[in-house]
């Protein structure tokens, strides 16, 4: 039925649409400085500081940090086998465990989820974590240090069972069995065909959280050449400011700022983070599914 | 045998289930090696947090003090100053997070066009998905003394710059601005898809009812978000005690000047294990911080299940 709508719908519709294009538009400005600022020239940086329009523009930046490729690109190559590793890695086991855990028939699940879930409530904190990496397990330095870690989480695991109950009936499974089906080829043929959504969502969620990932590094990576992307653009920023600060005690020579200090900080980072950009429309759809379904009690 | 079927659970013992059940062990196992591994294992390395740590003689050989370590965290007051600043952050970001959250979520559903609506929650969703070296690049092209697009505008609005990199209490709100930044779209996203479940005809029954727009707003969604935000809530206070390291890292780092209003327990972990080489400190705080959080966990959890045992966590 038709309800009329009065001058209170419209006045909120006025504070909505107002609001909304707000924070929308607080949200985007730190990236229209981001890119702005890496295409605007160093000396008009110094002279007016960063903008949000790049009033005299300049590849500079762009092409200092381009003159040493194999920096970024040793970066790049990090970053993409350990993305795509411990994805692929990380949505196996989840998977699995997720399939195993939500099967009705199986007798400890609710005490083996528990100690999955206790994780979650209590750890010993990062230190001990620290000496079983670098000194039990001798991954100082190694990809595996990045990748291994931060493999699973209680979270996605208890998503994964959710995503499976939801999409899956038991009457699926039951018949399989019934033909003789043993439990990893019904998880094979069966259950990972048809979870797609939620395998989609799950990986992503976990290739986000490597492709961002600075801080595995910054515990266990000391060389150069095996930074990833994140951990590469931290030392930049941190190693420009060390130069700068040099430069001005030293308020001598110009010498410094031959190196368009400020404006590569902002191309690197956009170079770093540019493939996250790129894909971000496409699958931000995949997330929001993810965060809708995690939302409900697992 | 006949199969049983999916609903029935067996009552025959441990090793029965695994011989009947083998597979769906094996496909276990990984995860279990890896909580092993990463999260059981290292519970042996929370004695480092009750000897007086000498590198050369390792964990067990190096002499036991009980609790001088935790002594001195309190008698310091370190752990005092490190309690008190990351609950409040964490109350600070929890309270005032939802607030803007579910603020913006029940705005973004007053929107009409779908296009506008889809267009603003791509961007505000965005900063969800950089990293947090991003996040303090970002604060430092906004803040910075020289180059800060907030000191540039208040040079031209004829104000003096403001030198925020050595001013601690300005980064109460810088970091709580930012936490809110970053998660107003992951937050909004949550309670937005509560919104859109809401049964139209409950807004149809309170417009007759005589409710305008904004009385609906408190008399149908307010209410019927209710569960979510309990449950969002339930989540946070689990972790209470544990700090927002990466952000605080990447805004903040070493700048020693700001500790005094921005180290929390986090990052006074990281120091002593990165920087200070204080392992038996740093594992006795973060033990501390562990066990701590886990008692707000439990306490919770017991007054919910006295109150209403549908939003217990377990």
């Amino acid at each position: 039925m038709a309800v009329k709508k009065g001058i209170d719908y419209a006045l909120l519709r006025i504070i909505a649409y107002t609001v909304v294009t707000v924070a929308a538009v607080a949200c985007l400005l730190p990236f229209i400085m981001l890119i702005s600022s890496s295409f605007t020239d160093e000396s008009e940086i110094v002279k007016n500081g960063f903008s949000l329009f790049p009033r005299v523009f300049s590849l500079q930046a762009y092409i200092v940090a381009f003159e040493f490729p194999t920096r970024i690109i040793s970066a790049y190559v990090v970053t993409i086998t350990v993305t795509a590793v411990g994805t692929f890695f990380s949505l196996f086991f989840v998977s699995m465990a997720g399939y195993v855990l939500q099967r009705r028939d199986f007798k400890y699940r609710n005490g083996l989820s528990f100690i999955i879930y206790f994780t979650q409530l209590f750890s010993v904190g990062i230190i001990p974590q620290y000496i079983l990496v670098t000194r039990i397990l001798g991954l100082t330095d190694n990809l595996l240090a990045l990748i291994l870690p931060p493999l699973l989480s209680p979270f996605l695991i208890i998503l994964m069972r959710t995503f499976i109950r939801t999409a899956i009936p038991d009457s699926i499974v039951e018949s399989a069995k019934i033909d003789g089906a043993n439990d990893f080829l019904i998880y094979r043929k069966l259950i990972l065909p048809l979870s797609t959504a939620g395998l989609a969502t799950i990986g992503l969620f976990t290739a986000l959280s490597y492709w961002n990932d600075w801080y595995q590094a910054s515990l266990y990576i000391h060389t150069q050449s095996r930074y990833p992307l994140q951990f590469y653009l931290y030392n930049l920023l941190m190693s420009a400011q060390m130069m700068k600060e040099m430069a001005n005690v030293a308020m001598s020579n110009n010498s410094a700022m031959q190196v368009p200090q400020e404006s590569i900080k902002m191309a690197t980072a956009l170079i770093v983070t540019g493939p996250i950009l790129i894909l971000y429309p496409f699958v931000q759809k995949y997330f929001v599914t993810g965060l809708t379904v995690g939302a409900v009690k697992g | 045998m006949p199969l049983a079927p999916l609903s029935e659970i067996s009552k025959k013992g441990f090793f029965f289930e695994i011989r009947k059940n083998k597979i769906l062990f094996l496909m276990l196992l990984p995860a279990f090696i890896y909580f092993f591994m990463f999260f059981y294992i290292p519970f042996v390395g929370a004695y480092y947090a009750f000897v007086h740590y000498h590198y050369g003689l390792g964990l067990f050989r190096s002499p036991f003090v009980g609790l001088k370590n935790f002594r001195f965290l309190f008698i310091s007051n370190i752990i005092t100053k490190l309690t008190i600043n990351t609950l409040l952050y964490n109350i600070a970001f929890i309270v005032i997070g939802n607030f803007f959250q579910i603020t913006i979520a029940i705005l973004i559903s007053q929107v009409t066009s779908r296009f506008y609506r889809r267009m603003a929650q791509t961007f505000i969703f965005l900063p969800y998905f950089i990293s947090f070296v991003l996040v303090g690049l970002f604060a430092y092209g906004l803040l910075n003394y020289d180059f800060g697009i907030v000191n540039s505008a208040l040079v031209k609005m004829g104000f003096a710059r403001i030198s925020f990199y050595n001013t601690p209490w300005y980064w109460k709100y810088i970091l709580t601005i930012a936490h809110v930044w970053k998660w107003l779209g992951y937050g909004s996203v949550i309670y937005l898809a509560a919104i859109m479940s809401i049964n139209n005809e409950l807004y149809d029954v309170a417009s007759i009812d005589g409710a305008n727009a904004f009385r609906q707003i408190r008399s149908v969604t307010l209410p019927m978000l209710k569960p979510t935000i309990i449950i969002l809530l339930l989540f946070s206070i689990g972790s209470i005690l544990r700090g927002q390291f990466e952000l605080f890292y990447q805004m903040v780092g070493t700048n020693g000047l700001l500790f005094n209003a921005t180290d929390i327990l986090d990052t006074y972990v990281y120091r002593a294990l990165v920087s200070s080489a204080q392992i038996e400190l740093g594992t006795a705080a973060g033990l501390y911080q562990s066990v701590f959080g886990l008692v707000v966990i439990l306490t919770a959890n017991f007054i919910i299940k006295r109150i209403d045992p549908e939003y217990a966590l377990f």
